[in-house]
């Protein structure tokens, strides 16, 4: 296929998918003006009927709990083919595109590493509030990911790869992302429906409430950091020097 | 005018990252426009929920719960695209790398004939 026949099935393309978007807009509600109703009912209720003050965290790891539930293994699967493609690669070819290992000062490796155990707090700190404010197991997991990719910028390879074991990281990872359906499974053991909410909610506004809300949170955080540092250690042991 | 901005945004948002994808010779490229398609996707579901003088569906002693906040469910649904967003992205990027193994090359043209 030539440029021009792919610029001109582009254009055939664009102009229906234009008029469908112009009559798409024609028919949502006015910008600033949320026509409802499942937002207001679920905002009404939620902090009664779960004991969270982050309703977003209510409809994610509750309501909609099952969703999430897919795309925790979307996250899984992801990480087990970037696992199967780079491993495989490096197998067969041998050789490696080295970048080389750039030079240091010793402040700036000693920096990153004093960082990452505080980085790592406050990734869990965001786990564990995800009820309560902005927050939840998806953004502290990362948080805590971003503080092993600071090691490696700060210190190089040798010890980046040192702390993030990777047959240690992929226990954790198998871990959080068992303990999710293993939370959902017990809800159905005792005569409830999977992934309902069966543990004790606690006191609105305690760091512990929720239910299975928090329980999930903190699985989720499990699954994310260490999936997110396994593709991470993947990625970096291809430009090893 | 107003009263749509956000969606014409979206829609915009939606068709730069199709165009650089339909005209571009780089898979990397290619990945990355891809992920401003996805973009476009946050824009449009924030800008549906969105409601004026309402703040964030997060509730504590100061912003007790019936105070106006906007739809949480798209909030939550926007997180879920994030995620899914993120880690795809991650994924191709490792299959392009497999691409240049094959083929030698990340432009597209060239990279037609891959076999196994």
């Amino acid at each position: 296929m030539t440029d021009r026949v792919r610029f001109a099935l582009f254009a055939a393309g664009i102009v229906p998918l234009g008029v469908f978007l112009v009559w798409a807009v024609a028919g949502l509600s006015p910008f600033g003006y949320y026509p409802g109703p499942y937002g207001d009912v679920v905002n009404a209720i939620a902090t009664a009927q779960r004991h969270v003050l982050n309703v977003a965290t209510a409809v994610n790891f509750d309501y909609r709990g099952f969703d999430t539930l897919g795309e925790e293994y979307i996250l899984f699967t992801s990480v087990a083919g970037l696992i199967l493609i780079l491993r495989e690669r490096r197998q067969t070819q041998g050789k490696r595109t080295s970048l080389g290992e750039t030079e240091r000062a010793d402040g700036v490796g000693a920096l990153s590493l004093v960082l990452l155990p505080v980085i790592v707090v406050f990734g869990m700190y965001m786990a564990v509030h995800g009820g309560l404010t902005p927050g939840g197991g998806f953004q502290g997991g990362a948080i805590i990911a971003s503080g092993f990719l600071l090691a490696y910028l700060g210190s190089g390879h040798p010890a980046f790869h040192a702390i993030g074991k990777i047959e240690i990281l992929e226990v954790f990872e198998s871990l959080g992302a068992a303990a999710y359906v293993v939370i959902g499974l017990a809800a159905l053991g005792l005569g409830l429906s999977f992934l309902q909410n069966f543990m004790p909610l606690g006191g609105r506004g305690n760091l512990v409430s929720g239910g299975t809300i928090w329980a999930i949170n903190i699985a989720v955080m499990l699954e994310v950091a260490t999936g997110l540092v396994i593709a991470l250690s993947e990625f970096l042991k291809e430009i090893e020097p | 005018m107003m009263h749509v901005a956000p969606y014409v945004i979206a829609a915009w948002i939606f068709v730069v990252g199709l165009y650089g994808l339909v005209t571009t010779r780089n898979l990397i490229h290619a990945v990355l426009c891809l992920s401003v398609m996805q973009s476009s996707t946050y824009v449009l579901l924030l800008s549906i929920g969105f409601r004026r003088n309402a703040g964030a569906p997060i509730f504590s002693v100061d912003v007790p719960p019936g105070t106006p906040a906007v739809d949480p469910v798209m909030h939550a649904l926007t997180l879920t695209d994030i995620v899914v967003g993120a880690t795809v992205m991650a994924l191709v990027l490792a299959l392009t790398m497999q691409v240049h193994r094959k083929t030698g090359s990340i432009d597209p043209h060239k990279a037609r004939s891959i076999s196994g």
